[in-house]
């Protein structure tokens, strides 16, 4: 069985390297599209609205409104029941998945629309995590 | 696309439904396949294309002795089968095939030799950017747009209960159901939570089991012993399998696409419809598909289940089988639909829907990511 106090980790790819290599630094990092400007997310090395390849990586704030999300009670490998999983939409325009954290996990600490602010932790020596907490 | 122009002369589930230790996912496909052969007249000689799901259609092929000319394998989650159906349909018209075997087996409870639908892991993008957050259940991602849509609609988590209450009052009248005891809305919300907003009565089942049908042409159909349930209208559309990165998550784009196409296809209106499957995978899943389907107004599907519309006796009866909340649902539970949809058209099944003419089948591959649509007739074209 596989070891449950560690969290599934993501394995970077050439087309997302930048991604995580960003959340060692501390930073969000998306992409924006040179030609449409559509700024997108998950990483790719073309603009998924206009087919371009002349794109750039860029620092995003960080800042996000919480979109959905569920409380989950079942038991995930490093993650403690209850934990929300979470969808939120960065300031930026594009959603991602999270855990929201440094609050009470229940729906009326989470209610939607409430701001929200990236921070990151490490989880191992190559792999820094992204999650997301209530502003301050 | 011509209406109707293919038909289902063979249709059955495995001899077995539930738990079923002894018996290998493949053969659940093998049992499913042999009933249906049996249902409609045919041996494996008489049998050149395949499609499945799961298993590989060659796998299929060589187990059971057939020499496809056509081979479909689209594995995209529990609304396979009604793709392989569209495609099907399609191969037949064009002349590719003239007699499709479509087999689902999956021994999702008891995990004997389970293939099943892939998981999402490491460098795939769910892998890298869903997974890590606990996104790696159905529990957890097929949930996770419910609390924007109760949101959007001011309507509340005991707002989907009623979807669980009456499937499983049709469930009381299928003797294979799983599940036949009545419950309400206080047992619903009362049953133990397993992510928040959903309690372990808005979540399907996990059983062994299979389905197979048998599809030819028309011109064909009258030729077999069992009434032909003809293919009237079929859709499919893809959003994608990230649920984080659905347009919107008080509707879904897959589901109204697929369904425009298979009511465009064939040129009913949802008030000529008889009798509804949509794949239940929770208990919203019907609500979107009501909406989405063109059913019933944004927002307004839950007071439609709530005033007992989709109930025994109601106008609109749906899932009828008891659903994958209370029959079955061996996580890829689009083929249960499908057979259900054509025992009604044959007038044959448990819960019977009098005058069942015409049935629709939506199922739905991932957590929203395929959607497939499938239009059954009990005459070629509408009556």
């Amino acid at each position: 069985m596989a070891d449950q106090t560690q969290r599934l980790l993501p394995r970077p790819t050439p087309e997302t390297r930048h991604f995580w290599e960003g959340a060692q630094a501390g930073e969000l990092r998306l992409q924006r599209c040179g030609d449409c400007g559509t700024a997108y997310f998950p990483p790719r090395p073309f603009c998924p609205k206009c087919s371009s390849r002349n794109v750039s990586v860029f620092a995003a704030s960080g800042k996000a409104t919480l979109y959905s999300y569920v409380i989950s009670h079942i038991p995930a490998p490093g993650l403690e029941p209850p934990y929300s999983v979470a969808v939120v939409t960065l300031e930026e325009g594009p959603r991602m998945m999270t855990n929201v954290i440094g609050c009470e996990q229940t729906p009326e600490a989470l209610t939607l629309d409430m701001p929200l602010e990236a921070v990151f932790e490490a989880q191992t020596d190559e792999i820094t995590l992204p999650f997301f907490r209530p502003a301050v | 696309m011509a209406r109707g122009t293919v038909a289902v002369v063979g249709a059955a589930e495995t001899t077995d439904m539930g738990v079923i230790p002894e018996t290998s996912e493949l053969q659940l496909h093998a049992d499913a396949a042999l009933n249906a052969m049996a249902d409609a007249g045919l041996a494996a000689a008489d049998i050149d294309g395949i499609a499945s799901a799961g298993e590989a259609p060659d796998v299929l092929a060589q187990y059971l002795g057939i020499t496809p000319a056509w081979l479909d394998g689209t594995l995209i989650g529990g609304s396979s089968f009604m793709l392989h159906v569209r495609h099907a349909m399609a191969a037949i018209e064009a002349g590719l095939c003239t007699t499709v075997l479509i087999t689902h087996g999956e021994s999702g409870k008891s995990r004997v030799e389970a293939k099943g639908f892939p998981e999402f892991i490491g460098g795939k993008l769910a892998g890298q950017f869903e997974v890590p957050y606990g996104g790696s259940l159905p529990p957890t991602m097929f949930t996770i747009p419910v609390l924007r849509y109760l949101e959007t609609y001011g309507l509340k988590p005991e707002d989907m209960a009623p979807v669980s209450v009456v499937q499983r009052e049709w469930a009381a009248m299928n003797p294979r159901a799983t599940f036949k005891d009545p419950i309400t809305v206080d047992d619903v919300m009362n049953s133990r939570m397993i992510a928040y907003p959903f309690t372990l009565l808005m979540c399907c089942l996990r059983t062994d089991g299979g389905g197979a049908l048998i599809l030819t042409s028309s011109d064909r159909a009258g030729d077999f012993p069992q009434p032909p349930v003809y293919i009237l209208g079929t859709g499919e559309a893809a959003e994608g399998p990230m649920v984080s990165q659905l347009d919107d998550f008080t509707s879904s784009k897959a589901f109204r696409l697929s369904g425009e196409r298979a009511f465009s296809e064939a040129g009913i209106s949802r008030g000529d419809v008889d009798h509804l499957m949509i794949y239940d995978a929770f208990a919203h899943v019907p609500l979107y598909g009501l909406e989405d389907l063109g059913f019933c107004k944004p927002g307004e599907a839950a007071a439609f289940v709530r005033d007992r519309n989709t109930a025994p006796g109601g106008g609109l009866p749906m899932n009828t089988n008891g659903g994958g909340l209370s029959y079955m649902h061996s996580g890829m539970y689009g083929m249960y639909a499908l057979q259900e949809s054509v025992r009604q058209v044959r007038g044959i099944a448990p819960a019977q829907v009098p005058g069942a003419n015409i049935s629709v089948a939506h199922g739905v591959g991932g957590m929203f990511s395929v959607a497939g649509t499938i239009i059954f007739g009990s005459e070629p074209h509408k009556r």
